[in-house]
């Protein structure tokens, strides 16, 4: 059994056009260098600097990596992950 | 252009005024960008007059129902109460809808509000016409 990955339509490119995917990995740093040697370029559109770009959001079924671990959040076979653009702004 | 119907011109015009003076924040979904159906108010979780962001509970949830709806989010709209209907160099990095029509209303004038709608793909602003109606003509698949 693999992990699920379901991707936004603005990283659809980097999957050509689909909007899920099957990955590998332990936690979610492997999973995104796993989708990236599948997929390549989506690792640059997530991580910066070694953390999860502020421009997006994962989860891990209902749960936001960033208060499970970050990058270091669990995944297990099954498990469902969820990358969604963050939808925020502001006149500043 | 966007095309949207009257009510929910003023469902988002209402919703600014109602935050006012912290950003209010919302899509509308829709099966197809070109057909902004359901108005959908979010909490601004920044509760902040210049900036929002939908909370990532929220925005899990709201993407999860759009899923099993088979629906987009045509128009994702937002206030600038203060400042005119314009992208912000903030606005203009989080878009990651490139499909949506980002539509801003300013609320800094009591009377009267502005209400602008764009397309923000790779960085790039491109403003559109909007063109009120009261219903759309057909059903999509009609």
């Amino acid at each position: 059994m693999a992990i699920t990955v379901s991707i936004p339509t603005i990283l659809r490119t980097h999957t050509g056009g689909e909007k899920s995917v099957e990955a590998a990995g332990a936690t979610i740093a492997e999973v995104i260098d796993n989708l990236e040697s599948n997929h390549g370029g989506l690792k640059s559109r997530l991580v910066k600097d070694g953390v999860l770009h502020r421009f997006v959001n994962i989860y891990v079924n209902d749960e936001d990596v960033r208060f499970a671990g970050g990058l270091e959040a669990k995944v297990a076979d099954g498990d469902n992950v969820t990358i969604l653009p963050a939808v925020a702004g502001g006149s500043r | 252009m966007l095309v949207i119907r009257r009510d929910l011109v003023e469902a988002i015009v209402e919703h600014a005024r109602r935050d006012h003076p912290d950003e209010a924040c919302g899509v509308i979904a829709g099966p197809s960008a070109d057909r902004p159906e359901r108005f959908v108010p979010m909490l601004n979780a920044a509760r902040s007059p210049t900036f929002y962001e939908f909370e990532s509970g929220d925005l899990l949830r709201l993407y999860r129902e759009m899923d099993a709806n088979d629906e987009v989010p045509a128009v994702v709209y937002h206030s600038h109460t203060a400042t005119e209907a314009y992208p912000s160099r903030t606005d203009v990095s989080y878009a990651g809808e490139p499909e949506a029509h980002y539509v801003l209303v300013s609320t800094r004038e009591p009377d009267t509000h502005e209400f602008r709608s764009y397309r923000i793909v790779d960085g790039e602003i491109t403003e559109e016409p909007v063109t009120v109606v009261e219903s759309y003509e057909s059903s999509p698949g009609e």
